[in-house]
């Protein structure tokens, strides 16, 4: 599919790594990557802290020398460019941040005219321009006249992705580019990111800690983690199955694929309380109440693929689950008596059943013939739990 | 119609600070105008203004008046306005170098470390019934600020925090010091008499041959760090950020070794140390143009340098006339507030 939305004239890539190992010392940290990143593309780095993120985007962008292998930059040997030429193709954001005392933000957004200004940096009208434009698409521009040490953490960060653009390059380095920014700033900056890449042809590499983010704005992801690029893919190949909770060491379930999110642990314990939901219901506010209140649960009759049915199978300590589009049978009604029998409570988060899950009025009555308590909601039956 | 409007907004807020660096330029060369006039004409014989003109008109004859003006007070004020920017420019190449804003070459040790190779030198060559030459007393400062500069580089090189550099710098100073005490201690009587005086810090005994020599110097090298404003500024923003934008940061960085330890190898070898100026001149200078951009602070510190020195010189030679205090007295007294007030903004040093 990306294949085809590519442009035609940039099969060739901005950014090729071919066998590249990378460390600070002689000893490599990441061994053997093979890395393409075409124009127009937004690449993403993910895997666990340490992994080799930062140092593997430092060693791209020239502060270190890769222990072996090669770097091509628009076709060429990264390692033989000038750094006056490769400043005109290659801009980069770091994790750190510049101390600067009396700079306001323009005069830092400025300072990524660099390549393309004269001999003491005055910056010309098209300068300004380009300038203005980056900081206005990135917000900056209500800002340009405030000291830079004195903003907070995600204008900083803003200014100096703003600095990155307005470099004009063909291949942008991120590290980190979502850090300190909120997550409206995020989903925005993000947003901007993907524009400017395909607008402009750039190229994006950007190592990211938020894995759901990572999911909905690359079209590449590579998995770092053991001293190589474990998976590479795009994001539908690699969040399915487990690559990313074996990635950063998860439990299985608790990351959903569906989601690109992950949840807290589910409680160790029997089941003390069934759950009736469904629909979003669960969802809504009484799984990870439970959850959160250190409950162990059972949930039924969901069917597997409802919001209900895949944050069950992350959360709940038994799950009884019916086919998709199925209405339940009664092999589930029985397995979900059973449940019931032993939780010994009922929490019913529907008013009112449908078709497809019309059963489930059962087990209400159900647990009323037992004569267990039945609650409406979560908040009911922890309330009656610390009377 | 959106462009159009955009670069002349851009322009305006530019052209704004243009006229504040302007206005705060002028200032400064009143000032030092107005010093240089008053340094002219106070001292032991006291002149007029107008007659100070006079005699700078009618060049140097040979009345006592004009032998006074020309001969001494001159010199002395061309070293003080030479030396002295000199001296802040030197400051604020090491302040960027080290992203610290008490960096200066007094601080860090390295004039300590210069007046130590020229004592040193001074008494070997005065020991051998030779004349010791300016150009000799360059030669060695120079060496000896390298020398130190290279040892409080590798000491940076292992501490991570801004005052631990400060402190090493400190101690080196100190040790300096103290060795160059022990040689003055133990120089024969010829000696002494040049070293103690010369060693305080003091603008006293300028002579032409020696003033031309640090004009071409600081003309050479002021032009020098002017040309590197660009990459300077670059450099503020740190070292990734520096190279990743073209700079090449190895030859910059070493340039501004070479070019910080030649401007304060040139005020150790003819004034000896004189304290904290390089970190009070640009500091002040900084705060009134509201910038640090090297293209704007670069000009405005070397003026600053220059007022700051030349007023101490004045009162150094006035106070207590005709006892005459050393010129680094005067600059502690009034740059290591500066000093302590720049601490106690810095949230970094806490």
């Amino acid at each position: 599919m990306t294949e085809s939305i590519r442009p035609a004239a940039a099969s060739r890539p901005a950014l090729a790594l071919h066998d590249v190992s990378v460390g600070h010392t002689e000893r490599p940290l990441v061994e053997h990557i093979d890395l393409a990143v075409f124009p127009g593309q937004v690449t993403a780095l993910i895997g666990p802290n340490g992994s080799g993120k930062t140092t593997l985007l430092k060693t791209i962008a020239g502060q270190l020398r890769p222990l072996s292998g090669s770097i091509e930059l628009c076709g060429e040997d990264l390692q033989a460019m000038q750094v006056s030429k490769t400043a005109r193709i290659m801009s980069a954001l770091f994790t750190g941040r510049p101390r600067t005392e009396l700079l306001t933000t323009k005069d830092i957004v400025d300072a990524g005219r660099y390549p393309y200004t004269g001999r003491l940096g005055t910056l010309s009208d098209d300068d300004e321009q380009v300038v203005r434009e980056v900081m206005e698409a990135t917000g900056t521009w209500e800002l340009r006249d405030r000291d830079f040490a004195h903003m907070s953490d995600g204008q900083r960060q803003r200014a100096l992705i703003a600095r990155a653009l307005c470099q004009q390059p063909r291949v942008l380095l991120l590290d980190e580019p979502t850090s300190y920014l909120d997550i409206r700033a995020q989903i925005d900056m993000l947003q901007l990111l993907r524009r400017y890449a395909r607008e402009r042809g750039i190229a994006v590499l950007a190592s990211l800690h938020e894995i759901e983010l990572a999911q909905k704005a690359a079209d590449r992801i590579v998995c770092i983690r053991d001293g190589q690029a474990l998976h590479q893919g795009e994001p539908s190949e690699i969040f399915t199955g487990p690559v990313i909770a074996d990635l950063y060491d998860l439990d299985r379930s608790s990351f959903i694929d569906a989601f690109g999110s992950v949840e807290l642990p589910r409680p160790e314990g029997r089941p003390r309380v069934f759950v009736v939901a469904g629909g979003g219901s669960g969802a809504a506010g009484c799984f990870r109440e439970l959850q959160q209140a250190g409950i162990p649960f059972s949930a039924g009759v969901l069917h597997g693929n409802d919001v209900d049915g895949l944050l069950a199978a992350s959360l709940a300590a038994t799950v009884i689950c019916e086919r998709d589009f199925e209405p339940i049978s009664d092999g589930a009604i029985e397995r979900a008596k059973q449940e019931i029998r032993d939780c010994g409570a009922l929490i019913c988060c529907l008013e009112r059943f449908g078709h497809m899950n019309a059963r489930n009025g059962e087990l209400v009555a159900y647990a009323h013939e037992l004569g267990q308590p039945v609650f409406p909601s979560a908040k009911a039956y922890l309330d009656s739990l610390n009377q | 119609m959106g462009a159009a409007r955009s670069v002349r907004l851009a322009g305006s807020t530019a052209s704004r600070r243009r006229a504040r660096v302007a206005s705060v330029n002028v200032a400064l060369a009143v000032a030092l105008l107005s010093l240089i006039v008053v340094n002219l004409c106070v001292g032991s014989v006291q002149t007029s203004p107008l007659d100070v003109l006079r005699i700078l008109s009618e060049g140097s004859t040979g009345q006592t008046a004009s032998q006074v003006i020309w001969e001494i007070r001159l010199p002395r004020v061309a070293q003080a306005v030479l030396l002295g920017g000199a001296l802040s420019l030197s400051g604020f190449l090491l302040q960027t170098f080290f992203n610290n804003p008490i960096a200066d070459p007094f601080v860090l040790g390295i004039s300590s470390g210069a007046r130590l190779v020229v004592a040193l030198t001074m008494i070997v060559v005065l020991g051998a019934n030779q004349v010791m030459d300016s150009w000799m007393s360059v030669g060695a400062a120079l060496i000896g600020s390298l020398a130190t500069m290279g040892f409080v580089l590798l000491i940076a090189r292992r501490v991570r925090s801004q005052s631990m550099l400060i402190v090493a710098g400190v101690m080196v100073g100190y040790i300096c010091s103290a060795a160059t005490n022990f040689l003055i201690a133990f120089a024969d009587d010829q000696s002494i008499v040049n070293l103690q005086n010369w060693s305080q810090g003091s603008f006293s005994g300028a002579r032409w041959d020696d003033t031309a020599l640090i004009a071409i110097m600081v003309a050479v090298t002021v032009a020098a760090v002017f040309a590197l404003s660009k990459p300077l500024g670059a450099y503020q923003l740190g070292e990734p950020y520096a190279r990743s934008v073209g700079v090449n940061v190895l030859g910059l960085r070493l340039l501004i070794v070479l070019i910080s330890s030649l401007l304060s190898a040139c005020v150790v070898a003819f004034a000896g140390p004189v304290s904290f100026v390089g970190i009070a001149a640009p500091h002040l200078a900084k705060l009134a143009i509201g910038s640090s951009r090297p293209l704007f602070v670069i000009p405005t510190c070397f003026l600053a340098g220059a007022v700051f020195c030349c007023g101490c010189d004045l009162l150094a030679r006035m106070l207590f006339s005709p006892v005459e205090l050393s010129v680094s007295a005067v600059t502690a007294v009034f740059g290591a507030p500066v000093v302590i007030a720049l601490m106690l903004k810095r949230r970094s040093f806490r």
